[in-house]
C-alpha cells in the first residue's frame, strides 16, 4: 500500500524468508519487496541432503512460490543486489533494477570457505551448500570410484555420508585437527564417533595438512604436509563458512576482522536503519551457524519493526548430528572441565556409546555434555541445562536412566517448566504445545505441527514433541493406540503376531479369541488381508469377511456389474492371446479398454457369468490379474534390451519374473511395480510401490513410491545390485510391509510414517539390523509356495461356482435394474 | 405393528443357500430382497435389496456386522460403504440418507421364508 514502509530483504534464504513470515504473522502495514539471487524461493537448507534421499527441490521449499505472490510480497529472483546506497536510501541489483528501502534487512547468509590450496580450481572440487551444488556432486558420484570431503565438522560428516549413500564405493573425511567434530566434543566422544563411522565404511584420516590437490584439469589426488597422498575422482570442501559480507562492507557498514556484518542486540548495523540476521550477522563476537538463532535474530528484527523491545541476547549452540546410524549430540557447554565442573562419563565401547555429562561443582546443576552413539536423552539433558532443573540424587542416572525405578516414560518430559523452549527453531514452549494438545484437541505430530509450527525447523525436538503429545493425554486419561476397530484393541501389526503365534486360520477364530461384539465393515476384510498374508489360502473360502471386491473376485462396477481382468505380466501379450480376449468380449458383450497398468480390462459383466467367462480365459492359459485384490497389480515394463538401442538388461524378463513371483500375495493395500531398461525411465518405476531401473552394473531397486491422490517418489534403497540380490530385499521388503503396515496403507504412507525413514527400512531390509530377515525369508516363501490362481479354483469348484449368482432363488435370472448405455459402438453403464 | 396382522409368510430359499454370517438376494414376489443369516448371534434379516445412496441393487453383497454399546446389527452397502441398521433400517452413517425397507423373516424345517 502506498504510504506504508517499504522493508527490503537481501537474502532469500532460511531466515530471509522466515523473517517475511513472522512480519506477515505480526502486521501487513509493510511493503516487503525481496531479492534472492539464488534461482529458486528459499528452500530448507538444514535437510538438504535428503535431496539425495528422493525428496525434490520443491519438497524442500520453505513455501511454495506462490506463497509470496498471496501474501502481497514482491519477490526478484535470480537478482542479486550489487550496491546499497545509503545516502538516498536505494539498493541497486544486477538486473538495473533501483529499489529504494526505509528498512533494510541483510539476510545474505553464508558460502562454504574454500582454502587457498594449490588446485582447488580443478574440477571435480566442490562445495556443499546449494541445490546447484548438490546436483553437481549427483553427477560426479555417479561415475567417481573414490571420493573425498576435506574438513570432518558437522556438515562435513553429513556431506561424506551422502557421498556413501550416492554410492560412491570409497568415501574418504580427511580433516586438520587430530579428531573429528573437534569444536562440538571431546577426544573420548570423537574416538567413539570414528569407530562408528568407520563401521559405516569412510575412510577417516585425521592430523591431514592438504598442501595441494593435483590433476590434469579434474581433480586426480590430494597431497598432504606429512608427504602421504590419497586419489580421489572427486573432492567435497567443507571447511567453515565465510559470512556474505561484501556488500555491507562496501556500503561502508562495520565488518569483522574475520568476516561478518557487525550488529548490536537490535540487530542493527551501524547503519541504525539497516539490519543483518542470519549467518551474515556478527553478534558478540560470534557467527551463529544455525537457523535457531537466525530464527530468532529474525523476530528481534520483527519486534523492532513494530517498536517492540525484544534483544538479541546470543544462543545455545547445542547440536546434534542427523546421520543415521550415529548418534551424535553436544549440548551446554561439552568442554567445560575441573575446577569450574565435574565430568561423570560412561562409556561402552562393545556398542559404541559414550556419555559426558558436566556438573556444577556443587552437584546441583547439568552445565553441558556429549552424546555418542545413544542420544536419545538430548533432548531432555539440553532442557535440563537451559532451563537450570535441579539435578536427581544421584545425576548418573541421567545417562544411564533410572536402574530399578518404575519411572514412567515421558515424566520426565512433563515435568518442564512451561516457559522450556521446546522448538527452538519456531521458538515453541512447552506450555504452548500443551496448550494446543488441551484446548485444541489436538492428538498427534501431524496436527501440532500445523497448529504450532514445533518441528517444523531442524526437526530435532519431534521426539521430545510426541512424548509431549502422549504425556498429556495419558494425563488426561486418554489412551492412545492404533486399534483396528470398536471390535478388536489391537493395531494390525499387533492382531498380525497374534494370529500367526496362535495359529489362526478363520476371522471367527480370530473374533473369538481376541475381539468382542460381531465384527464390522472394517476389521472384517483388515483379518482377512492378515490372514491371507499368513497363510494365503483361497480367500473366497471365507468370502463373507472379504470386501465386495475380493468376495467376487472381479471389481464391481457403477450399477452393479463387474470387470474382469486377466494378469498380463509385465504387459506382455501374443496374438493369440489377444484374439481370445476379442471372443470373449464380443461373446458376452463386455466393455474392453487398456488400463493404466499395460493390461486389458473388460467391463459390464453379470456376476452370474463370470464363472463362464473365466472357464475360456483359463482355458486359454489366463490367470486371474488380482485386479480387485489389495495385493500386486501389475508390473509395468518398457521394452528394454531386447528391442530398445539404450536398453541397459532385459526388463520385460525381469517384469515378468517379479510379477510371477509375487502375484496373488495379499498386503495391506495394493502393490504396483514397474521395470524399466535404464534411465530414461519409460516404466515409471520411480512413481510405484517397489520399481526396478536397469544400470550399467545391474540393478537400482527403488521402494514406496506411489501415484494416485498422493504422488510421491520411490526412493533408493539398494544400487548396483545383481538378480539374486535383488529378489532378496524385495522378499524381505514386501514381507515387512505385509506385516507392519496399518490397513489400506500404501507403501509410500508407511514409510512416511516410519521413524528414521529409508535409512531405518535399508537397515531393516539390507543391513538386517533387527535380525528379522531370515524370518522374513521363511514368511514369505511360504506365500509363494501357496499361490493358486482364484479363478482357476472357481472355475473348477462347483460349490464355489454357485456363489457367483444375483438371485440365490432364481440363479439364471440376471439383475433386471440393471441398465447399460452406448458409446462409441460399445457400452457403458448408465449414469448413477 | 401395523403390518403384523396382514403379513403373509412366503418361502423362499433354503437356509444353506445363505451364507453364514452374510447375505444374499432373492427375488420375493416380483421384489428384491436381500437375507443375511447372521449366524454368529443366530438371527436372521431381510431389507430391501436397493441401496438409496445410488438406487444400486447391492445391500446383499455387503457386510454385516455390529455397532456401538447395544451390538445393533448392521450391513454395510459395498458401494460406498453406508451402513444400515437391520433392526429399523435406519442409516447409521449419515443423517441426510433415508432408510430402508426390512422384512420380517423365519425359518421353518431348513426354509427361509420372508414376510410381505
Ligand atoms: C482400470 C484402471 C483405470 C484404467 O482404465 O486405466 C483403474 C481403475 C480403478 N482404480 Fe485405479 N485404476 C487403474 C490404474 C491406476 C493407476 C495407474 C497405474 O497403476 O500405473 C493408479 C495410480 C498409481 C498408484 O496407485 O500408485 C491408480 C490409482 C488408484 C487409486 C489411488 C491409490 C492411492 O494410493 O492414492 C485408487 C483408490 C484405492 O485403491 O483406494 C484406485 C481404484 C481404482 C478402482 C479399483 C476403484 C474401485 O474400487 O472401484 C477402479 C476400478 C474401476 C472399475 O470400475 O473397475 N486407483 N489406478 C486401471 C487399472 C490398472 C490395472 O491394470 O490394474
Ligand atoms: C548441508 C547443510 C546442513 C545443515 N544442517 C544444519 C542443521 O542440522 N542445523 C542447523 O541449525 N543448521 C544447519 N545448517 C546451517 C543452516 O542451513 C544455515 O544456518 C541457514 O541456512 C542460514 O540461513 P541464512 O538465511 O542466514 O542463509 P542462507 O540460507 O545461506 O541464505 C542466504 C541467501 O542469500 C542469498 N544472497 C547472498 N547475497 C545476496 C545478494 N547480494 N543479493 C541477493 N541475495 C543474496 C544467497 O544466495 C542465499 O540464497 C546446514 C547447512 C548446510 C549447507
Ligand atoms: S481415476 Fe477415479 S474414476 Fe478413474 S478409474 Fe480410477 S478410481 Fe475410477
Ligand atoms: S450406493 Fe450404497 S453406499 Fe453408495
Amino acid at each position: 500500500m502506498q504510504g506504508n514502509p517499504t522493508v527490503v530483504v537481501i537474502g532469500n534464504g532460511m531466515v530471509g524468508y522466515k523473517f517475511c513470515e513472522k512480519l506477515l504473522a505480526k502486521s501487513t502495514d509493510f511493503n516487503v519487496v525481496v531479492f534472492g539471487e539464488e534461482p529458486r524461493v528459499a528452500y530448507d537448507r538444514v535437510h538438504l541432503s535428503e535431496y539425495f534421499g528422493g525428496k525434490t527441490a520443491d519438497d524442500l521449499l520453505m513455501a511454495p512460490t506462490n506463497w509470496y505472490r498471496d501474501n502481497g510480497i514482491t519477490l526478484h529472483l535470480g537478482d542479486a543486489v550489487q550496491e546499497i546506497d545509503r545516502a538516498s536510501q536505494t539498493v541497486h541489483a544486477r538486473s538495473g533494477l533501483v529499489q529504494p528501502y526505509d528498512y533494510l534487512v541483510l539476510a545474505t547468509g553464508s558460502s562454504a570457505f574454500v582454502p587457498d590450496i594449490p588446485g582447488v580450481e580443478q574440477a571435480g572440487v566442490m562445495v556443499y551448500r546449494t541445490i546447484e551444488d548438490l546436483d553437481e556432486i549427483k553427477a560426479y558420484a555417479a561415475t567417481a570410484r573414490s571420493g573425498a570431503v576435506l574438513g570432518g565438522g558437522l556438515l562435513g560428516l553429513e556431506a561424506a555420508k551422502a557421498l556413501l549413500d550416492l554410492g560412491v564405493p570409497e568415501a574418504h573425511v580427511v580433516e586438520f585437527a587430530p579428531r573429528l567434530m573437534p569444536r562440538q566434543i571431546d577426544a573420548a566422544g570423537s574416538a567413539m564417533l570414528q569407530s562408528k563411522l568407520e563401521a559405516l565404511g569412510l575412510k577417516i584420516h585425521l592430523s591431514k595438512a592438504t598442501s595441494s590437490i593435483v590433476g590434469e584439469g579434474k581433480v586426480e589426488s590430494l597431497h598432504f604436509g606429512d608427504g602421504s597422498v590419497l586419489e580421489v575422482d572427486m573432492l567435497v570442501i567443507s571447511a567453515g563458512i565465510r559470512p556474505r559480507d561484501e556488500l555491507a562492507k562496501l556500503a561502508g557498514l562495520d565488518v569483522g576482522m574475520r568476516g561478518g556484518i557487525v550488529v548490536n542486540d537490535e540487530m542493527q548495523t551501524t547503519d541504525p536503519r539497516i539490519f543483518a540476521i542470519g549467518e551474515c550477522a556478527l553478534h558478540g563476537g560470534m557467527i551463529y551457524g544455525l537457523v535457531a538463532p537466525g530464527y530468532d535474530m529474525a523476530e528481534v528484527v520483527v519486534s523492532q519493526l513494530l517498536r517492540g523491545a525484544r534483544a538479541f541476547t546470543g544462543f545455545d549452540m547445542s547440536s546434534k548430528l542427523k546421520l543415521i546410524g550415529v548418534d551424535v549430540a553436544s549440548f551446554g557447554d561439552p568442554f567445560i572441565a575441573e575446577p569450574h565442573s565435574r565430568a561423570i562419563v560412561y562409556e561402552d565401547a562393545h556398542n559404541g556409546i559414550y556419555k559426558r555429562i558436566n556438573i556444577s561443582p556443587d552437584g546441583k546443576y547439568l552445565l553441558g555434555g556429549v552424546l555418542v552413539g545413544d542420544a536419545e536423552a538430548y533432548s531432555m539433558l539440553l532442557q535440563t541445562v537451559n532451563n537450570k532443573l535441579a539435578l536427581p540424587p544421584h545425576p548418573e542416572d541421567l545417562i544411564l536412566g533410572a536402574r530399578g525405578g518404575e519411572e514412567a516414560a515421558g515424566a520426565g518430559v512433563m515435568s518442564l517448566p512451561d516457559e522450556a523452549l521446546v522448538c527452538s527453531c519456531e521458538a515453541v514452549t512447552k506450555g504452548m504445545i500443551c496448550d494446543a494438545i488441551e484446548t485444541q484437541g489436538i492428538t498427534d505430530l501431524a496436527g501440532l505441527k500445523k497448529c504450532t509450527k514445533a518441528g517444523t525447523g531442524c526437526g530435532g525436538c519431534v521426539p521430545m514433541v510426541k512424548d509431549l503429545i502422549n504425556g498429556v493425554l495419558t494425563a488426561q486419561g486418554a489412551y492412545i493406540k492404533n486399534v483396528l476397530c470398536e471390535h478388536f484393541d489391537y493395531s494390525r501389526q499387533e492382531l498380525f503376531d497374534l494370529l500367526k503365534i496362535n495359529d489362526i486360520r478363520t476371522y471367527d477364530q480370530a473374533l473369538d479369541r481376541f475381539g468382542v461384539g460381531d465384527g464390522c465393515e472394517v476389521c472384517k476384510p483388515a483379518v482377512g488381508s492378515i490372514l491371507a498374508g499368513l497363510w494365503n489360502d483361497l480367500i473366497i473360502k471365507q468370502n463373507v469377511i472379504q470386501d465386495t471386491n475380493d468376495r467376487y473376485l472381479a471389481n464391481i462396477q457403477k450399477g452393479g456389474s463387474y470387470s474382469v481382468m486377466p494378469r498380463m505380466a509385465g504387459g506382455e501379450v501374443s496374438p493369440e492371446q489377444l484374439i481370445v480376449i476379442g471372443q470373449i468380449a464380443r461373446k458376452y458383450n463386455l466393455y474392453t479398454k487398456i488400463t493404466g497398468g499395460q493390461r486389458i480390462d473388460m467391463f459390464g459383466a453379470h456376476v452370474s457369468d463370470l464363472p463362464d467367462i473365466w472357464e475360456e480365459l483359463v482355458n486359454a492359459g489366463f490367470e486371474s490379474g488380482h485386479a480387485y485384490g489389495k495385493s500386486l497389480r501389475t508390473i509395468k515394463s518398457c521394452v528394454g534390451s531386447t528391442w530398445c538401442r539404450y536398453g541397459l538388461h532385459d526388463s520385460v524378463s525381469l517384469a515378468i519374473e517379479l510379477e510371477n513371483r509375487y502375484k496373488g500375495i495379499r498386503s495391506p493395500h495394493k502393490m504396483k511395480s514397474g521395470v524399466s531398461g535404464c534411465v530414461r525411465e519409460c516404466a515409471e518405476a520411480q512413481a510405484k510401490d517397489f520399481g526396478v531401473i536397469a544400470t550399467e552394473k545391474g540393478w537400482n531397486l527403488y521402494v514406496c513410491g506411489n501415484g494416485g491422490a498422493k504422488p510421491q517418489h520411490a526412493q533408493l534403497l539398494a544400487a548396483d545390485i545383481d538378480k539374486e540380490t535383488l529378489v532378496k530385499y524385495l522378499d524381505r521388503f514386501i514381507m515387512f510391509y505385509i506385516k507392519t503396515a496399518d490397513p489400506l496403507m500404501r507403501t509410500a504412507t508407511w514409510l512416511n510414517k516410519m521413524d528414521g525413514g529409508i535409512a531405518y527400512l535399508r537397515n531393516v531390509v539390507v543391513n538386517d539390523s533387527l535380525g528379522l530377515c531370515a524370518d522374513l525369508e521363511a514368511e514369505i516363501a511360504l506365500l509363494i509356495a501357496n499361490y493358486h490362481c482364484e479363478w482357476r479354483k472357481v472355475v473348477e469348484d462347483p460349490e464355489l461356482r454357485k456363489q457367483f449368482t444375483h438371485f440365490v432363488n432364481v440363479p439364471k435370472s440376471k439383475d433386471p435394474t440393471m441398465e447399460f448405455a452406448e458409446m462409441r459402438g460399445q457400452k457403458m453403464s448408465s449414469a448413477w | 405393528m401395523e403390518a403384523a396382522l396382514a403379513v403373509t409368510w412366503l418361502p423362499v430359499c433354503q437356509t444353506t443357500d445363505i451364507p453364514a454370517d452374510g447375505g444374499a438376494c432373492a427375488l420375493v414376489a416380483g421384489e428384491q430382497v436381500a437375507i443375511y443369516n447372521f449366524a454368529r448371534r443366530g438371527e436372521w434379516y431381510a431389507t430391501q435389496n436397493l441401496c438409496p445412496h445410488k438406487q444400486q441393487m447391492a445391500l446383499a453383497r455387503g457386510l454385516v456386522g455390529s455397532t456401538g454399546e447395544l451390538s445393533v446389527p448392521k450391513v454395510a452397502c459395498p458401494f460406498h460403504k453406508n451402513t444400515f441398521s437391520l433392526l429399523t433400517g435406519e442409516c447409521l452413517s449419515s443423517s441426510d440418507l433415508p432408510g430402508i425397507r426390512t422384512y420380517p423373516v423365519k425359518v421353518e424345517g431348513g426354509v427361509v421364508y420372508v414376510g410381505l
